[in-house]
């Protein structure tokens, strides 16, 4: 295994060759935001916030999905980034209703600690408003459309982890949505297998347990990294 | 020339009004009418949302009664699943509800109505105020304050946030309760019903001083309504509908709130984004009825408490039957204010209120439920119907305020025709109308279900309907 030496935010740090930017940084303390990315997943590189400066490139590059080099000089967080996230954020937020004091995720949520993060107080643009429902027809969980940001977790977990494959993405640009099946109700689905991964990747409040109300929705993850782990290295670690 | 006087914005009352006096070519007042002027739309937001989120998102209606929405609404909640709650559960939503009516009440008595019951009703507008207070009396303002302090404590200790907190749900609430904030809630009941008596004696020393106010601002006969125990005392948070009349008869009793609206109606005027709910078998605008502290203590038969008890007997004594004085709402405020603490000390010592089940789980089991409760003024009323996945497809609200509309108009009318003549127009008299609404301490943010801050308009038109003077705050 060849092991990469490089710089970020000023820190010398190694790697294993192949990895991604935004792995490494985090094994060193460098904790670059992210709403798409989840350990034990693959990558998409769908929700722009992990982009990084590398020296010598004019272009951003998602360090999610950009692997290490010797040699590299990475910045994480300089004012460009940051207003970089701050516009994703902010065009989230507007593109759907986010009304977080009355939300099931409300005080647990990845997408508003990270508008908390990067000093959101406002959105500078008008906001979309859009009509979408809430499928509540699975017995045990909800899918608020109205929260969620894309990200795909859902999607992946339920295809790689779970092997369902029940979730799928439908529909181009602001008006994709998350589908179940063909499009049938959640409660319809005959590949759903009710094991609720996707309600525990999610980030905000889009997917949830039925029954909670505001503010109660709590994820546990750490099945994630127990399946994983099992599955590739045969070790039943808790 | 007949003339309308207008009052615009009203002030000192929670929410945006005005009200308008018509005035006819003598200057004599003809009539008056008090316009809610905000509107809001709670009950289409929440179409499509599950009824899970309706405690917390109901409680967003007002800042100063959410414990009120969220009850009534967990309550609907309950009846959704079909279940009983655990006991701690109704337990902490009884201590709450008594904590919520002890600070509103504290703050319509001291901080809204006390400037014009200890200044005066002729006090400069400058001085006619809690700051005016603090300068007369700083010991006595600080009580008040310190009394809604300790309703709000409680909101923040059991619910973990003092006004907008993530606690009740449907089928109980959130969290137990420890002995630490048991015990921090107990430690403030000696100066909570100390402060209470002096406000009790106080407003009993100058209410003589108020003969004209008492006789003209609101006072007519009504029918009373409000939530009763099953042994006819002051019951806030779980009990039957009971109608009284102005000879102190019971009308109706026993009536079940889950069928409010077998007995309750709800008329609209173009004049009034309000609704104005009535008795019913009396009809629209014969089956007025007020709601609130009054009309709670003229239909239970006693407190249930000692020291309210005490008040009470004393109380109903002031009428012929019921106390028909709207603005003995203020006194009876502080009589609920008194019971509200005697409750809460007895939760405290209730060993069910700390145990650890709270919630009782449960799928939805029903397609229809209400939920009632007493709040601070008056019975609420939530009724949603959900479809097969629990998202609701039509919700109705029955506000403690809407159901005093009726009385407020009645009041401002009596007000007015007394106190009112577009002649020699002085802010004292206008004062005196905005001050017989305050009687009933509208929330008309609640009763609307809309934004707005507080402001208040008085307009006086002549009988075309021009303008001819406005005084605005
Ligand atoms: S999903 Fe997150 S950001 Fe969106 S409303 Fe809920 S808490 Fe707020
Ligand atoms: S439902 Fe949740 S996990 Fe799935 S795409 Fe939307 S936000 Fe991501």
């Amino acid at each position: 295994m060849n092991v990469n030496t490089l710089q970020i935010d000023r820190k010398m740090v190694t790697g294993r060759e192949g990895d991604a930017i935004f792995a490494v940084a985090w094994e060193h303390g460098i904790h670059i935001p992210r709403l798409c990315h989840i350990g034990g997943l693959s990558d998409v590189g769908a929700c722009r916030l992990c982009m990084v400066e590398i020296e010598g490139q004019k272009r951003l590059q998602a360090s999610c999905l950009t692997p290490i080099q010797e040699g590299m000089v990475v910045r994480t967080d300089t004012p460009r980034l940051r207003q970089h996230r701050k516009l994703i954020v902010e065009l989230l937020l507007a593109e759907r209703n986010h009304i977080c004091s009355v939300c099931v995720a409300d005080g647990a949520c990845e997408l508003q600690s990270l508008a908390a993060a990067l000093g959101i107080d406002h959105v500078r643009f008008r906001y979309r408003f859009p009509t979408l429902p809430v499928d509540t027809s699975h017995e045990r969980f909800g899918l608020d459309h109205n929260r969620c940001i894309l990200c795909t977790r859902c999607v992946r977990v339920c295809d790689e982890i779970e092997g369902a494959h029940t979730w799928d993405v439908c529909g181009r640009g602001a008006n994709s949505l998350i589908i179940s099946d063909l499009g049938e109700p959640w409660g319809e689905s005959e590949s759903c297998t009710s094991c609720g991964k996707c309600v525990q990747v999610c980030p905000t409040g889009a997917l949830f347990d039925k029954g909670k109300t505001i503010a109660e929705m709590r994820r546990d993850r750490g099945f994630l990294k127990y399946i994983v782990t099992a599955r590739k290295e045969k070790q039943w670690i808790g | 020339m007949a003339e309308r006087i207008q009052i615009h914005p009203v002030t000192r009352v929670e929410g945006h009004a005005k009200i308008s006096i018509y005035v006819d070519d003598a200057g004599e007042v003809t009539s008056a009418q008090f316009h809610v002027t905000e509107f809001r739309g709670f009950e289409k937001l929440c179409e499509g949302r599950p009824f899970h989120e309706m405690p917390g998102l109901m409680s967003r209606i007002c800042g100063i009664c959410p414990i009120s929405h969220i009850l009534a609404s967990s309550k609907a909640g309950d009846m959704l699943l079909g279940v009983e709650i655990p006991r701690a559960a109704a337990k902490q939503r009884r201590l709450v509800n008594h904590a919520q009516i002890l600070q509103s009440h504290a703050l319509s008595f001291f901080h809204l109505s006390a400037p014009d019951l200890f200044l005066g009703m002729d006090a400069p507008p400058s001085k006619r105020n809690i700051f005016g207070m603090l300068e007369g009396d700083a010991d006595f303002v600080r009580r008040g304050i310190r009394l809604r302090q300790f309703g709000q404590r409680i909101i923040e200790l059991v619910g973990g946030k003092k006004i907008h907190p993530a606690w009740g749900a449907p089928g109980g609430v959130l969290q137990a309760i420890g002995a630490a904030e048991r015990d921090e809630i107990r430690s403030s009941i000696p100066e909570a019903i100390e402060s209470l008596h002096e406000a009790l004696g106080r407003l009993k020393r100058v209410l003589d001083s108020f003969a004209v106010e008492i006789e003209h601002l609101g006072n007519f006969p009504t029918l009373f309504l409000g939530t009763v125990s099953p042994e006819g005392e002051l019951e806030y948070y779980d009990g039957l509908i009971r109608i009284g009349d102005a000879e102190g008869n019971i009308v109706a009793d026993g009536l079940d709130p889950l069928r409010y609206a077998s007995y309750l109606g709800e008329a609209s005027e173009e004049w009034s984004f309000m609704k104005l709910p009535h008795y019913k078998p009396l009809g629209y605008p014969g089956g007025l009825y007020r709601v609130g502290p009054l009309a709670r203590l003229n239909i239970a038969k006693s407190a249930g408490t000692p020291l309210a008890n005490r008040e009470m007997t004393e109380f109903k004594q002031r009428g012929k039957g019921a106390v028909c004085q709207s603005f003995h709402y203020h006194l009876a405020r502080l009589i609920e204010m008194l019971h509200a603490v005697e409750s809460i000390e007895q939760l405290a010592d209730d060993p069910d209120l700390m145990r650890e089940h709270v919630r009782a789980q449960a799928g939805q089991n029903r397609h229809h439920g209400v939920g009632s409760c007493e709040a601070p003024r008056g019975t609420l009323f939530h009724d949603y119907e959900v479809d097969d996945h629990g998202l609701i497809r039509r919700a109705n609200l029955l506000i403690a305020t809407s159901q005093n509309n009726l009385a407020m108009n009645q009041t401002v009318e009596q007000a007015a025709r007394y106190f009112v003549s577009s002649r020699a127009i002085q802010e004292g008299m206008l004062n005196r109308v905005e001050a017989g609404i305050r009687c009933f301490d509208p929330c008309l943010s609640c009763s609307t279900h809309a934004f707005g801050q507080a402001s208040f308009i008085i307009e006086i038109r002549n009988a075309a309907g021009d303008l001819l003077q406005q005084i605005t705050r």
